[in-house]
This record gives C-alpha cells, structure tokens and sequence, in this order.
C-alpha cells in the first residue's frame, strides 16, 4: 500500500538552517547536512531544502548546500526558494536535487512549469502554493506570501497540473509557524482537485495534526520544518502513532 | 566498469552517486562505443517511453553485443520498461524485447473502485515473489521510492510485485538481465543493497 509521507523541511539562510517561521522571524537551527543525515536515520521519506534569502548571491551557496545533503541522503530530494528559470532549476537539480519547488515564478510564468518537466520529467517538477483565507476563499500569495497573486488555490494547482507539476506543496499562511495544526479544508480542496500528490504544510504541531490531515485532509504527503528541528519530535515515533490508527507509512 | 547509458532521458548523476556508495565507480556512456568493455550496463530513465526512441539501433547493438559477452543489464525506472516489448504510452515504439509483455497505464483505481491517483508517487512496498540475487539482503517485503504512470505485468520474470489498485512487476529477472520499476537510488538502504548486488554481478565472471 502507498505510504504517506513525512517530509523535512530545511529552510536555509547563509548555509544555516534556521527556523521555519517562514513568513516571520528567523533564529539558527544547525547544520543542513547534518540535519538531513539525522532525519534520514529518523526514518524521514523526504527532504526539502527552501532557499529563505533567495536573493541572486546565494545561488551558488544553495548549490553548494545542496550537494553537501545530496552526498548524506539516498531519499528524494527537493530544492526551492527563488527558482526562476530553467536555468535555475538545472543548476540545483546538477548539484543534486531530485525535485524543484518552484512558486512565485510559476504564477508569474506558468510556462515554466512545462518547461522544466519537458527537460527532466514531471516527477522533478513541485509547484509551491502559499494560501491564507481570505472572504471564504484560499487565495494564493507569492513573493514569500507579501503580494496576493489574484488567484484561489484550487483552480491554480488544477492549472499547474495540467501544465504539467509532478505534485502540489500547498502551505497554510494562516497555520504556518503557529502549530495549531494544519488547514486540512485548504488541504482537502486541493488533494480533491487535482489528479497528482499534494504535500500539506504549514501548522505541524502534535502527532494528531498529521493523523487529521491524512484523513480529513486528503493528503498524500506532510512537511514540517521547526517542530523536527529541535529534537522534540521524533519521526519515528510519529510514524508508531500513525500506523497504530491505520495510516500506512513507510518504518 | 559499468556503464551508464546516457540517451537524454534521466539523471544519471544521482545513480553514479549512488553507485559510488555502492562500491564502484561508474561511466556514463554517451555514445554505444563506450559500452564496448564495460563490466555491466545499466538503463536508467525517467518521463514518457517515447523518450527510449533515442536508444536507437547501434545502441541496441552494443547493448545486445555486451549481454552475449556474459556482461550484466539493469533497466531502471523508465529502463525496465524499456527491457519489455513495448508501452501503451508510446505504442509505435518497441522496446527491447529481452522480456515478454506490454507496459500499461496504472489504472488508478482499487477493488472497490475508489480512486488512486496517477502518477503512482511515493514508498510502496514490493513483495519478493520468487528468489533473485538481485534482492539478495533485501528482506521479503521492503518500502521504496516510486514515481511512475505506466506499469509492467507480472509474468515468470518478475521477482518482487507491488500492489496499486492493481499488482504490477516492480522487479524483473531474466538471465543476466535484470529490472526494477522503483528508484534503487532514491530508495534508502534496500535500494542501495540492490545497486551492491548488481555490482557484483558486474564484478563477477
């Protein structure tokens, strides 16, 4: 049976992992490769490496972070954060990465989502979509979740998987950071419209938020970034609790 | 050395890697003269089966010509396919033919005719059917990491299976030829024991 996954998040600033309040403050957790190594003995499914400063300078820093957890880790492997050409995309795929994550830069020119699947296959392809509910709607931001992209997270991811994304990241804005546990309606809306695996996160805080948006959320697939980070939860005992209330998982 | 066939669909550099962990050291071979002394030779590929048109005659040559030299082969992912005679995906183009049957599209569907969705992405796990050596250390049931659409059937040649709606071949065994539909390189410990023991096969003989 088709496990779900738990994914790590790394969210990386000047070769440092730091905590994963994305759309706020940002504090120092340690090292990505050493991170990732010990996810990886944790029994972690995945590992995504975001790109947090995303400015033009540190191109060549997350090629290089890259490859140092790529040489650690034999599981996928899937790098985003300011990836905003195929250029982009083959410099860190060529240092490593399995997958790219790519989201402002997909609403902007959503031809790029073809575009890289043509050259490495849809499989590499991950579209990011950050939502925050807005009027009873989930409407998409871009631009690290400042500008609102005009768009609802359903009829977006439906786009991006016609044009060709291999899976949806779906991101609650209202959840992230708080660990109040994850938007499963948001969830759900997207799991239920599009034909490919969609990753929640955002709001990750107790092993019942996981076991609620496996079931009420439809996901394929969860992320979580500072609750893993400091040694307060571990992956495998995650994994216990879900497969003790029937959800598979890979242990 | 073993060689890697290069012919523009995949990346190869995560298996070289992954080799590398395994024991040895691999060539990506860009054109069928390279594969002229390799010890073993492996096709790796990832996307649609009309991408396998680009192992075009003189690479079958050169594969083909290795095999009756005794040398090992190993289809990877869109590779396994490739062994077979063909895909639904790409009906107009053969594939090499060394295994009986046609890959077909996941249906996408279970028993009670709920809903899976396709590509099938993710750990599943693949059961051993029959002994292999290529799963030699790999226990009977084992997680690993695929990403696909289309399928091979389960014939005498498949050594472990996997159930998604429908059971499909995830590992194929046929003489010296070897096939896994999952990624052995994205698929943690019983992926790297499975490249390790194609090593050996290559090594050996």
């Amino acid at each position: 049976m088709l496990a779900k996954r738990i994914i790590a998040c790394l969210d990386v600033r000047d070769r440092s992992v730091v905590k994963g309040v994305r759309f706020q403050s940002l504090e120092r957790a340690g090292d990505p490769a050493e991170l990732a190594r010990r996810y990886n003995v944790e029994g972690i499914d995945e590992i995504v490496i975001l790109d947090v400063t995303a400015t033009v300078e540190s191109r060549r820093a997350i090629a290089a972070t890259v490859s140092a957890v790529a040489r650690e880790i034999f599981i996928p492997l899937a790098v985003g954060g300011g990836i905003r050409s195929l250029d982009d995309a083959a410099a860190v795929i060529e240092a490593g990465a399995d997958k790219v994550s790519i989201n402002t830069a997909a609403i902007e020119r959503p031809a790029l989502i073809g575009e890289i699947a043509a050259r490495y296959g849809s499989q590499a392809v991950v579209v990011a979509i950050d939502a925050k509910r807005q009027g009873g709607r989930f409407a998409v931001h871009v631009r690290s979740g400042r500008d609102a992209a005009g768009r609802e997270a359903e009829e977006w991811a439906r786009e991006a998987a016609e044009r060709g994304a291999g899976e949806i990241l779906l991101t609650s804005m209202d959840r992230d950071g708080t660990r109040a546990g994850f938007d499963c309606e948001l969830t759900s809306a997207v799991a239920r419209a599009v034909p490919i695996p969609v990753i929640a996160s955002g709001g990750a805080g107790s092993f019942d938020d996981f076991v609620e948006v496996f079931t009420s959320g439809a996901a394929d697939a969860a992320l979580a970034a500072s609750v893993f980070h400091y040694a307060e939860s571990d992956v495998n005992a995650l994994k216990q609790h879900l497969r003790a209330r029937g959800i598979p998982v890979r242990i | 050395m073993i060689a890697l066939v290069d012919y523009g669909a995949g990346n190869l550099a995560s298996v070289c890697k992954a080799l590398a962990v395994a024991g040895t050291e691999a060539r990506i071979a860009r054109d069928p003269g390279e594969l002229a002394d390799a010890s073993g030779v492996i096709v790796p590929g990832v996307g649609h089966f009309q991408a396998t048109a680009a192992i075009d005659d003189a690479w079958r040559e050169g594969i083909v010509d290795r095999l009756g030299n005794g040398r090992p082969l190993f289809g990877i992912c869109l590779g396994m396919q490739w062994l077979f005679e063909g895909s639904a995906e790409a009906p107009d183009q053969p594939g090499l033919g060394v295994l009986a049957g046609i890959c077909t599209r996941l249906a996408g569907a279970d028993e009670s005719g709920v809903p899976l969705k396709v590509p099938h992405v993710g750990w599943n796990l693949i059961t051993r059917c029959r002994q292999s050596r290529l799963l030699e250390g790999v226990p009977d049931t084992a997680y690993v990491y695929f990403t696909h659409s289309y399928a091979a059937p389960v014939t005498p040649e498949t050594v472990a299976a996997t159930v998604y709606g429908e059971t499909f071949a995830s590992a194929v065994e046929r003489g010296q030829v070897w096939g896994v539909q999952f990624h052995p390189e994205k698929s943690g410990e019983a992926g790297l024991q499975i490249l390790r023991n194609f090593v050996g096969f290559a090594e050996s003989g």
